[in-house]
C-alpha cells in the first residue's frame, strides 16, 4: 500500500495531539496508583477540568483556562479524597460517583451557563508553536515539535515524574506506601497524607488534560465530551507498567489506535466509523491480557491504608 | 450482633436527604428557584398513578435489574461497572430477534426475546470473567471498557445492519406486536416489573437460604480466609457471579426494547447502568431494599425529565443528587464500620 509523506504526518501528528490529554492524565493517575489508590474519578476531573477551561478561557484568554482546568481538576480529586482517602471509603466507588457528580455539575452548569441549546462556542485556543530547528527534523519534527504548548507540558512531565518516582526520598516513600502502608507507616512515613498529595496532584494532571482537550483539540466545550478517556488513562496506566515511559508509550499507541480512521478515510477506505471507536478499547484489553500476566500492581492499590 | 432494626432504613434516606439538599443548593447558586426544581420533580414522580406508574416505575425496572446483578457481583468480591455495556448488549440482542418474529405467538416471541438479552448480557461480561480467570486482568477496568465498545456497536447497529427500512434516522425499525410485553391498561407499565419482582425475590432466596449465597458471602467477605477455611472456589464463583451479573443487565436491555421504546435506540439508556450502582449501594446488598431503592430512584429519573419540562431546569443535575447520596452511603458506612473496629479491638 502506498502512504504519501503527507498522510504519514497528519497521521503521526494527529497520534501525538490524541494522546496529550490521555499522556497528561494517566500521568497523574500513575502517580496516585503508585501510592496505592486508584482514582475512578479521572473521567470526572477531566470533564470538571474542560469546562472550566471553557469558562475560563471566554472570560481571560486560553491561558487563563489552562489554569483554570488544573484547578478544577485538584478541586474535584480533593472530593474523591476526602471519601476515599479520609473517610477510608471504597475507592471503585468513590471513584464512580466522583465521576457521577462531575456529570452532573459540568452538564447542569453549562446548560446554565450558554443555555439548553448549547451553542457552539468561540473561544480563544492554544495554537501550535513549532521548537526552532527540532520542528524541521523530518518525520518526527512536525508532530512532536510543532504542538500546542501543552503537549510540550506533558512530554516534560514524563522525566519529571521518572526523576520524583525513583529520585527522591519522597518518591520512594510514595511508592513503599502503595506496596505496604503498614510498613510504610512503620518507617515514619506519613501515609495517608502522601497518598492525599498523590492524588489530587493526580486530580490536577487529569483537569490539564480536559483543559487540553477544549483548548487544544476540540475548541469548545460538550455535555460529557471526555467520552471515556479518563477510564483509558486507567487503562493506560496498567499498559505502561505504573512506569511513566511505559505510560508515554501505551498514550502514544492509543493515539496511534485513534489516528488510523484519519489514515483510512485519506485512502479512501469504506470502514464502518464505529470499528474505529471501538478498537482502542479492543485494543487495551487484548494487551491488558497479554501484558498484566507477568506485571505487578503496587501491591496495596484499592486498599485503605490504616 | 444484632443491629436495630431502624437503622437500616434510616440510614439510605437520610443519605438520600443529603443528595437532594446539596441538588437545592446547587439550584440556588445556579439561579434557578428549588422549590420550583423540586416540585416539579415530585410532581413528576409521584404527581398521579399514570405518573408514577409509567414515569416512576418503568424507569425502576431496569435499575432494579442491574442493581441485583451489581449485588450479586459485589457478594461474591467483583466490582460490575459494565451494566451499561450489558445493558446494550441485551437490547440489540432483542431488537435483533424481535423483529424476526413476527409470525411467533405474543407469548413464545416476547420469551425468546428475553432468553436472548438474557444470553446476550452474559456473553458480554464472560470476556472480562475470562479474562480475569485466565490474565488476572482486574475486572473493574474491563467491564467498564466494554461500555464504550457497546454504545459503539449499537451506534453500528442502527445505522448498519438494523437501521429502520427507510434508513433515514439511526434507529432500528419497530418490533412485530409479538415481541412486545403487554402493559397495564391505562398506563405504559409493562410486565417487566414482575420479572424484576420475581427476580429480587429469587435473589433473596439464593441469598439467605442457600449455600451457593452462603458461600457468595464467604467469598465476599474475605476471600483468602474463604479459600483457606472452606476450599471454596473463589475465583470460579467470582467469575459466576459475574456472569449472572451480566445476565441481569442484559435482561434489563431486553425489557427496556420489549415493553418500553420497541426499537433499538443509540440513547436508550440515560446511564441505568451507572444509576443501578448508586441503587445497589443505597440497598447495601439487600434485595429487597433494592426494590425501595430502586423505586425511588426510578422517581429521581423520572421527575428529573419533569423538572426539564416544566421548570426548564437542566435535567442532567439529578446527577449531582445521586453522587451526593452514593458518597453520603460510603461515609456513613466508613465511619460506622470504623467505630465497630474501635469496639471489637
Amino acid at each position: 500500500m502506498m502512504l504519501d509523506a503527507g498522510v504519514v504526518d497528519g497521521f503521526l501528528s494527529a497520534s501525538v495531539r490524541v494522546a496529550t490529554p490521555l499522556l497528561l492524565a494517566a500521568l497523574g493517575e500513575m502517580l496516585a496508583e503508585r501510592g496505592g489508590v486508584i482514582n475512578l474519578g479521572v473521567e470526572g476531573a477531566m470533564l470538571c477540568g474542560a469546562l472550566a477551561a471553557a469558562l475560563g478561557a471566554a472570560s481571560g484568554g486560553a491561558w487563563t483556562g489552562l489554569a483554570a482546568s488544573g484547578v478544577a481538576g485538584l478541586a474535584l480529586a480533593t472530593i474523591f479524597a476526602l471519601a476515599a482517602i479520609g473517610a477510608r471509603a471504597d475507592q471503585i466507588i468513590s471513584g464512580t460517583a466522583t465521576t457521577l457528580l462531575a456529570v452532573g455539575l459540568t452538564g447542569a452548569v453549562y446548560q446554565a451557563v450558554f443555555g439548553s441549546a448549547g451553542a457552539g462556542l468561540s473561544l480563544p485556543t492554544l495554537v501550535p508553536v513549532p521548537i526552532p530547528g527540532l520542528a524541521d527534523v523530518p518525520v518526527i519534527g512536525p508532530s512532536f515539535f510543532n504542538q500546542p504548548v501543552t503537549t510540550y507540558l506533558a512530554l516534560v512531565a514524563v522525566p519529571l515524574c521518572w526523576w520524583f518516582l525513583f529520585r527522591t526520598r519522597t518518591g520512594l516513600a510514595l511508592r513503599a506506601v502503595g506496596e505496604s502502608p503498614e510498613h510504610a507507616r512503620a518507617a515514619g512515613v506519613a501515609a495517608r497524607w502522601l497518598q492525599f498529595a498523590a492524588t489530587v496532584t493526580g486530580g490536577a494532571f487529569a483537569g490539564l488534560a480536559g483543559g487540553t482537550l477544549v483548548l487544544a483539540q476540540v475548541g469548545t466545550f460538550a455535555e460529557r465530551m471526555t467520552a471515556g478517556r479518563g477510564f483509558i488513562a486507567i487503562a493506560i496506566v496498567v499498559l505502561g507498567r505504573w512506569h511513566p515511559v511505559g505510560v508515554l508509550g501505551a498514550a502514544l499507541l492509543f493515539g496511534a489506535a485513534t489516528a488510523l480512521q484519519f489514515v483510512f478515510q485519506a485512502m479512501g477506505l469504506a470502514v464502518p466509523y464505529q470499528l474505529f471507536l471501538m478498537l482502542p478499547y479492543v485494543l487495551t484489553l487484548l494487551l491488558l491480557a497479554g501484558l498484566v500476566g507477568g506485571v505487578k500492581a503496587p501491591a496495596a492499590l484499592g486498599r485503605a491504608a490504616e | 450482633m444484632k443491629r436495630p432494626r431502624v437503622v437500616p432504613l434510616l440510614l439510605p434516606l437520610a443519605s438520600l436527604g443529603a443528595g437532594l439538599a446539596v441538588l437545592a443548593v446547587f439550584f440556588s447558586v445556579l439561579g434557578y428557584d428549588p422549590v420550583l426544581a423540586l416540585g416539579a420533580m415530585v410532581r413528576g414522580a409521584f404527581g398521579s398513578w399514570y405518573a408514577f406508574a409509567s414515569g416512576t416505575l418503568v424507569r425502576a425496572i431496569p435499575l432494579m435489574l442491574i442493581a441485583l446483578g451489581f449485588t450479586v457481583g459485589l457478594r461474591a468480591g467483583v466490582l460490575n461497572i459494565g451494566g451499561e455495556g450489558q445493558f446494550y448488549a441485551g437490547a440489540v440482542a432483542a431488537a435483533w430477534i424481535g423483529l424476526k418474529l413476527g409470525a411467533w405467538p405474543g407469548f413464545a416471541a416476547t420469551t425468546a426475546v428475553l432468553a436472548v438479552a438474557v444470553v446476550a448480557g452474559a456473553c458480554w461480561v464472560a470476556v472480562p470473567a475470562w479474562l480475569r480467570l485466565r490474565f488476572g486482568v482486574l475486572e473493574v477496568i474491563s467491564t467498564l471498557l466494554l461500555n464504550f465498545v457497546a454504545e459503539a456497536l449499537v451506534s453500528y447497529m442502527v445505522q448498519g445492519p438494523l437501521q429502520e427500512s427507510q434508513h433515514i434516522y439511526p434507529q432500528s425499525d419497530q418490533l412485530p406486536l409479538a415481541a412486545r410485553m403487554p402493559v397495564f391498561p391505562g398506563t405504559r407499565l409493562h410486565l417487566g416489573i414482575l420479572l424484576a419482582l420475581s427476580c429480587s425475590m429469587i435473589a433473596w432466596y439464593v441469598f439467605r437460604r442457600t449455600m451457593t449465597g452462603f458461600e457468595l458471602r464467604a467469598v465476599g467477605r474475605g476471600p483468602r480466609a474463604a479459600r483457606v477455611t472452606g476450599g471454596l472456589r473463589v475465583q470460579r464463583l467470582g467469575a459466576m457471579a459475574l456472569l449472572v451479573s451480566g445476565a441481569l443487565a442484559g435482561l434489563a436491555g431486553g425489557t427496556e426494547v420489549s415493553g418500553v421504546s420497541y426499537a433499538l435506540y443509540p440513547n436508550l439508556s440515560p446511564g441505568y447502568g451507572f444509576t443501578a450502582i448508586a441503587v445497589a449501594l443505597l440497598a447495601r446488598q439487600s434485595p429487597m431494599g433494592i426494590v425501595l431503592s430502586a423505586i425511588l430512584f426510578g422517581a429521581l429519573e423520572a421527575g428529573a425529565g419533569a423538572m426539564q419540562r416544566d421548570a426548564g431546569v437542566p435535567a442532567v443535575a439529578v446527577y449531582v443528587a445521586e453522587a451526593v447520596t452514593i458518597i453520603a452511603v460510603l461515609l456513613a458506612d466508613a465511619l460506622s464500620s470504623r467505630r465497630r473496629d474501635m469496639v471489637t479491638a
